[in-house]
């Protein structure tokens, strides 16, 4: 799990020159004290947005996988599968072992902030060059779909 | 010496500009040189601001409606009404086809006139705006979240909707009078026997507070006189409607000088309150009509429907003693206008001189006195010098409408001398004079027929352009002119062009409405007969000829883009549903040889293009609005086979569904 951070935070790092950034300095030339939370939260591979800390809970919740399917059904299917395969985004495959739970409940509901600030999020617009639409989903509903992800993850 | 030569050149060109001056005339000649040097930065919203007013300008002959926001003059927005529209499909997608029913049938282009927002207490309130059809009479209502026509009602027994479509000042109606008077029950007539066989109408149609829907209430049997305009009571005179009417003389050929004989017409005043308690009551007669209703909720999946209205209560003058009553108002008028405090209403009579303006209180008090000076079919006509508190003298020639800021000032546009003139309510005294460019028609000053006008800038609304802009061949631009009210005098800032002829328009505060706009239609509350939640419910089918495509659309692609098994003679419906749910991402759909239409389907909505082919071979389709680095790839095929073959129906994205 540690190498799992580690590896996140120097993919952050690294990706700092990304085309939004707001100077190339890296996070860690900053003195602690000119740390925002937002970039406290980059750091910790969890994004921006309103979603701070996500418990998870075993064994999942079988309502709430089925409302995240109806709602991957209805408003994200067209551009991910459930596979590794990248579609117009990337396959949900994985997923959840690979991002933060509050990375991937900010990115469904703060998406355009998360494409101007996140170095992980700008990675994949580069990546996929179609911005991943808001697609209007509110916080409740994203955890219904991060807990389908984690179904379609094997949990 | 050249220092004198230079002064020498410029006493010549000043010499030349007074000579100029001198035989200039007293017609107003464009021009920079009526701005003054700041006005630019009047009317400049920098990149990025907003303007401070939405201004709604009818469209006149295009049947559609203008939005521009003031100061700045930018349009930004027609919205289709009375018109099919070729920007965004409306008359031509399977959902909005109906809203242009009439029982004349389809009807592709009408010709609107006056706008008018909806009112709470005699105040703006930014719910709807109504706007009339002149030719074959209707109203429509626009929500003003959506700025979308939500309704179209037909009006019976009306020839001419002209003055319409004014409300009464809480909503409780929006009315319309007829222009031209016809033979009432949709029954043929002698023409020369107008005077006995021909009726005005005034119609006054409920709207349901809550929802908006507008329904027939109740219709006033008229002598055939020529209604021209309307306006609201307020205040002490709320529960009144005044209109305006020409042609008492009841000429029915040519008007422009049988219909020019009398010295004065009149204002028809209608104690409506009254008349609605009459009917409520249950009295009046019911008559049979058949009249088109067309509404769309988008809320729930925005599929139009038309039905009809098929009974009105109709009421004669004779049946409603103290109820309707003609003031005399020189000569041919044609703007009806009530001041701010509900206590003043003028009119602009087209070849009169003065601006009469009238006191409810005295028009009470002459009731009460029976002062009259005679009768039409029953209806009492008041004595002139007892209703009137005033004139506005010596102002201009041809005065037309009428608009009012929020301190006591009215302002009159006088077509005949392309001006705008300025007069203090209370003392009928003309305070300021403005030239407009060219022959102004109707004005507008944000709030200006409510009781509380916002003031700021008067608008005029022009019927020539000649010199003012880059001439384009024999058609040039419509236009408006923007103008600061804000000191004593008139200050023009600004020219814009409009599209059509903007007859009415009117203005609100940004802030009344603003943040109230519709980003997105949720696609979860979608309720439309043919929506594919997701593209796991994309589908097409065949109902024998017909094919149904529930196709959906997301940056960039469409679900299913690939479709076999249409053969000639198939009817093919695409139903495509936009699954964005992120404002602004309008995505379109085209298919080769469409006779009908393109899409342009919101985010949310879920519209439907009729194709019929007919010819075999392989039709590109596409999406017509750029919507992401991908959209030229959004694109598909449709395989259509001859008359009888038996290609097999089979349609996906990516190999998917195969």
């Amino acid at each position: 799990m540690k190498s799992v951070l580690s590896i996140l935070l120097t993919g952050c790092l690294l990706a700092a020159c990304g085309p939004k950034a707001t100077d190339n300095k890296t996070l860690a030339e900053k003195p602690n004290s000119m740390f925002s939370d937002d970039d406290r939260s980059i750091a910790e591979g969890k994004g921006i947005g309103e979603v701070k800390e996500v418990t998870l809970n075993n064994p999942l919740d079988a309502s709430r996988v089925q409302r995240g399917l109806d709602i991957y059904d209805m408003k994200c299917s067209a551009c991910h599968q459930l596979d590794t395969v990248r579609l117009v985004g990337p396959g949900w495959q994985g997923l959840t072992q690979t991002r933060k739970p509050e990375w991937i409940m900010n990115m469904i509901t703060n998406v355009d902030v998360m494409l101007e600030k996140d170095p992980e999020a700008q990675k994949l617009l580069q990546l996929c060059l179609t911005r991943m639409p808001n697609q209007n989903v509110s916080i409740g509903d994203a955890r219904d779909i991060l807990e389908f992800m984690r179904q379609n993850d094997g949990e | 010496m050249k220092l004198n030569m230079k002064g020498l050149f410029l006493a010549i060109i000043m010499a030349f500009v007074v000579i100029a001056m001198f035989f200039s005339g007293c017609k107003p000649k464009g021009g920079i040189s009526s701005l003054t040097s700041d006005a630019a930065s009047k009317v400049y919203v920098p990149p990025g601001s907003y303007d401070e007013f939405y201004l709604f300008t009818s469209g006149g002959f295009s049947g559609q409606l203008g939005v521009y926001g003031l100061p700045s003059g930018r349009l930004l927005r027609e919205i289709p009404i009375f018109s099919f529209d070729s920007e965004e499909g409306y008359g031509f997608s399977e959902e909005t086809k109906a809203m242009l029913e009439t029982s004349f049938g389809f009807i592709p282009w009408d010709d609107s006139h006056h706008p008018e927002l909806s009112q709470t207490n005699g105040e703006v309130d930014g719910r709807w705006l109504f706007i009339n059809a002149n030719n074959t009479p209707r109203i429509a209502r626009v929500d003003l979240t959506t700025f979308t026509t939500e309704e179209i009602i037909e009006l019976p027994n009306t020839g001419g909707n002209h003055a319409s479509a004014f409300i009464t000042d809480n909503n409780e109606y929006v009315v319309s009078a007829s222009r031209f008077s016809i033979p009432i029950g949709q029954r043929e007539a002698a023409i020369d026997s107008y005077k006995e066989e021909f009726d005005g109408v005034a119609t006054f149609i409920s709207v349901d507070p809550k929802s908006g829907t507008m329904s027939p209430g109740f219709q006033l049997i008229l002598p055939p006189f020529d209604y021209d305009l309307a306006h609201t009571g307020k205040g002490p005179s709320s529960g009144w409607m005044f209109f305006t009417c020409y042609n008492s003389e009841e000429a029915n050929t040519l008007l422009e000088v049988n219909a020019s004989q009398r010295d004065k017409d009149f204002i028809m005043a209608i104690n409506w309150k009254k008349v609605e308690e009459y009917v409520k009551s249950g009295n009046g007669t019911k008559m049979p009509i058949n009249v088109a209703h067309n509404y769309r909720d988008h809320n729930k999946g925005g599929m139009a429907v038309s039905e009809r209205y098929t009974e009105i209560t109709t009421i004669k003058p004779e049946e409603i003693p103290g109820l309707i009553y003609y003031i005399p108002c020189p000569k041919s008028p044609h703007g009806c206008d009530v001041d701010p405090t509900g206590q003043y209403f003028c009119a602009g009579g087209k070849l009169a001189a003065v601006v009469p303006v009238y006191s409810f209180e005295k028009m009470q008090q002459a009731i009460a006195s029976k002062s009259f000076e005679g009768d039409v079919e029953g209806i009492p006509v008041l004595k002139y010098d007892a209703v009137l508190q005033g004139e506005v003298k010596d102002a201009g020639l041809g005065p037309l409408h009428t608009e009012f800021d929020n301190e006591g000032n009215a302002y009159t546009s006088f077509f005949v001398s392309s001006e705008i003139v300025k007069w203090k309510v209370a003392t009928q005294e003309v305070i300021d004079k403005a030239p407009t460019y060219y022959s102004i028609g109707h004005l507008c000053v944000p709030g200006g027929d409510s009781r509380k006008p916002w003031g700021k800038y008067v608008i005029a609304l022009n019927k020539i352009t000649k010199d003012r802009y880059l001439p384009t061949g024999p058609a040039l631009t419509q236009s408006a002119q923007l103008y600061s009210i804000e000191g004593e005098k008139m200050e023009l800032l600004l020219d814009f062009p409009t599209i059509g002829e903007p007859h009415y328009a009117q203005a609100l505060p940004a802030e009344l409405i603003k943040d109230k706009q519709v980003k997105i239609f949720k696609i979860e509350e979608s309720t439309h007969p043919y929506v594919a939640k997701g593209e796991k419910e994309a589908t097409v089918y065949r109902e024998g000829n017909i094919v149904h495509v529930k196709m959906t659309s997301i940056r960039s692609h469409f679900n299913p883009d690939n479709i076999e098994g249409i053969r000639v003679g198939d009817v093919v419906y695409f139903h495509v549903t936009n699954l964005e749910q992120d404002w602004d991402v309008p995505h379109g759909f085209a298919i080769q040889g469409a006779e009908n239409a393109e899409l342009l389907i919101m985010p949310g909505e879920t519209l439907t293009l009729k194709w019929v082919p007919k010819r075999s071979g392989v039709f590109p389709m596409y999406c017509t609005d750029f919507c992401s680095a991908l959209h030229q790839e959004m694109q598909g095929y449709v395989r259509v086979s001859p008359a009888g073959s038996n290609v097999p129906l089979k349609f996906h994205t990516n190999n998917k569904g195969l």
